[in-house]
């Protein structure tokens, strides 16, 4: 057990030293934000504030606060499809720990990751004055983890029958971007056509954003305009979805890498 | 367990056909290592190396067979089977955003040798002291800390050697390891698994192209096609295909050749003739020739020479078959 505790910190603390010496990776990082919230948030505040009753601003910052850690965690996990065609996942599949340990390293590394993203988010909006309840930010930090897991086991289930990294970048964008809208990243949900309001309840996004959504908004009467359900609800969806999403994902990758 | 201490690798029967293929990559293929022998599987590109050291490392599945490494069964033993073996991939298998170092104790960690440390210095002695002994050994030591980017290929396969050896495991695979090295690369680099061999007392499986490394191996599988073509040791091989032979000629040609008649020998050509020596001593075989000789060699045949005629064989066997 132990063993497999080292070697599940060894895979996560190599994708966070990865990070911590790309540069340029963590320049990009600022980029979503500036577009999410200081372009597009601010336009949306600027003329639609009259009309709402809590502040588009901060709507949009709890949005890409989820959509940044599902998000990172998701794309990162990618990566092994990567480390697949560099060879470097030989090494991690000849060693004697479990796959598990492997999928569960690569996860928790890759939720350091977006971790250190989400700094950059929170940081972007103090600087910006972003109007925040410091508090209600403390309230969400042990949430991360759970989102950012949530996540991991999602880009695992799609990674699991890619086998090229160029495949992950071109289907992965057309498994998130509508998960964007559906999620309400940046748009209000609680009002939608009937398709629409079915294809955003099975999006995985959803559930994420609104579990950030519920606990920041929690002790705030703009709850019942900014969010769909309690946050135990939806902490049990993120956490049923992601025991499935893991155990078959680790099993249909590990399978794939195998019998080829 | 195996009942057969001796045999470190048993493969019996092994077969795999990949997905949508229609012929078998690797077809009914047995053999046995024995423990602390170099062993080289040496065939064409294309001909079911990779993929057999592929099933026998655990990262490819088999379609049938039975594979026993150290005595764990590779199916239903596989963690024990991984604990016991190092392998060194025909692509380097190196993170190259990682230093050298780093690499290793990636490696370290992972085997669950060491426990987790973010740094070099915050590692355990004992790790510092194996990773600085075998830097040295292998000229590292000065680029160790260095990030696998500015490593050349030669060095890169002596850092992958390093850190397929820091959990002391009984088997080392090499894939093929001195492709795209230089000579003096590939010479360095055979020097140096000679003296791992040697200290570590490890068994050596290899599978390679190039003859010369697989001249000094103790035993060899020759696979073609997917199927095992020859079988022996290198002198063995040789010996059963080409073997050795005494060229000889002389200004009385007519006289040599009546003489080599009288003595029943079997000889062929008109001068140089050849005489197969068929385990004879050929010292004996030159002593009862009387006819003054203008030249004489013993000619003991090369492995490659040897392969080439297998290869072509087979192939000819495989395209042509007879029933």
């Amino acid at each position: 057990m132990i063993t497999e505790l080292n070697a599940i910190l060894t895979i996560a603390f190599r994708d966070l030293t990865k990070l911590l010496r790309d540069r340029a990776r963590i320049a990009a990082n600022f980029i979503f934000p500036t577009i999410f919230i200081g372009i597009l948030g601010t336009s949306l505040q600027s003329n639609l504030s009259n009309q709402l009753p809590y502040n588009f601003l901060t709507f949009v910052f709890t949005g890409v606060v989820g959509q940044t850690l599902f998000q990172s965690t998701a794309s990162g996990i990618i990566s092994l499809v990567e480390d697949r065609q560099t060879d470097f996942a030989q090494e991690l599949f000849i060693s004697p720990i479990s796959r598990y340990s492997i999928v569960i390293g690569k996860i928790l590394g890759e939720t350091l990751v977006s971790f250190v993203q989400v700094f950059g988010v929170i940081l972007f909006a103090l600087v910006f004055r972003v109007p925040l309840d410091l508090m209600a930010l403390l309230r969400l930090f042990p949430f991360f983890v759970a989102i950012s897991f949530f996540g991991g086991a999602f880009g695992l289930m799609v990674m699991a029958n890619l086998s090229e990294q160029r495949s992950a970048n071109q289907i992965f964008p057309f498994l998130l971007f509508p998960q964007y809208f559906l999620a309400g990243v940046f748009n209000p949900i609680q009002n939608l056509p009937l398709p629409l309001t079915i294809a955003s309840r099975l999006a995985p996004m959803t559930y994420a954003i609104d579990l950030v959504r519920s606990v920041y908004y929690a002790n705030s009467p703009q709850k019942p305009y900014t969010t769909l359900f309690p946050p135990f609800l939806n902490l049990a969806v993120v956490t049923v979805f992601f025991v499935i999403f893991i155990s078959i994902g680790t099993y249909l990758f590990v399978r794939n890498e195998k019998n080829r | 367990m195996s009942t057969n201490s001796f045999h470190i690798i048993e493969v019996i029967g092994l077969t795999k056909r990949y997905r949508k293929a229609s012929i078998n990559a690797v077809d009914n293929v047995s053999f046995y290592v024995e423990e602390g022998s170099f062993f080289s599987l040496l065939g064409p590109n294309g001909a079911g190396k990779t993929t057999t050291i592929s099933i026998l490392t655990t990262i490819l599945s088999k379609t049938f067979g039975s594979v026993t490494l150290a005595g764990y069964d590779i199916d239903h033993q596989a963690a024990q089977v991984r604990k016991n073996i190092g392998v060194i991939f025909q692509n380097p298998s190196l993170d190259r955003n990682l230093t050298a170092e780093e690499n290793i104790r990636f490696h370290a960690n992972l085997y669950g040798l060491y426990p987790y440390r973010p740094t070099f210095s915050t590692m355990p002695s004992p790790y510092q002291k194996r990773v600085t002994q075998l830097a040295q050994v292998l000229g590292l030591h000065h680029d160790i800390h260095k990030s696998v980017k500015t490593l050349s290929g030669g060095m890169k396969r002596k850092l992958e050697i390093i850190r397929s050896l820091m959990h002391h495991p009984k088997i080392l695979f090499l894939d093929e390891p001195t492709t795209g090295l230089d000579p003096i690369s590939r010479a360095n680099l055979w020097q140096y698994l000679q003296q791992v061999k040697q200290k570590e007392k490890i068994t050596i499986f290899l599978t390679t192209h190039y003859l010369e490394e697989a001249e000094n191996s103790d035993y060899i599988c020759i696979i073609n096609q997917g199927k095992l073509a020859h079988k022996g040791t290198p002198q063995e091989i040789k010996d059963a295909l080409l073997g050795r032979y005494i060229e000889l000629n002389s200004s009385h040609r007519l006289k040599l050749q009546q003489e080599l008649q009288s003595l029943n020998f079997k000889f062929t050509g008109s001068g140089p003739f050849r005489l197969y020596l068929y385990h004879h001593n050929p010292q004996k075989i030159i002593h009862q020739i009387t006819t003054p000789l203008n030249h004489l060699k013993i000619i003991d045949p090369t492995l490659e020479q040897a392969y080439v005629k297998i290869i072509n064989q087979d192939t000819a066997h495989n395209s042509h078959p007879t029933t």
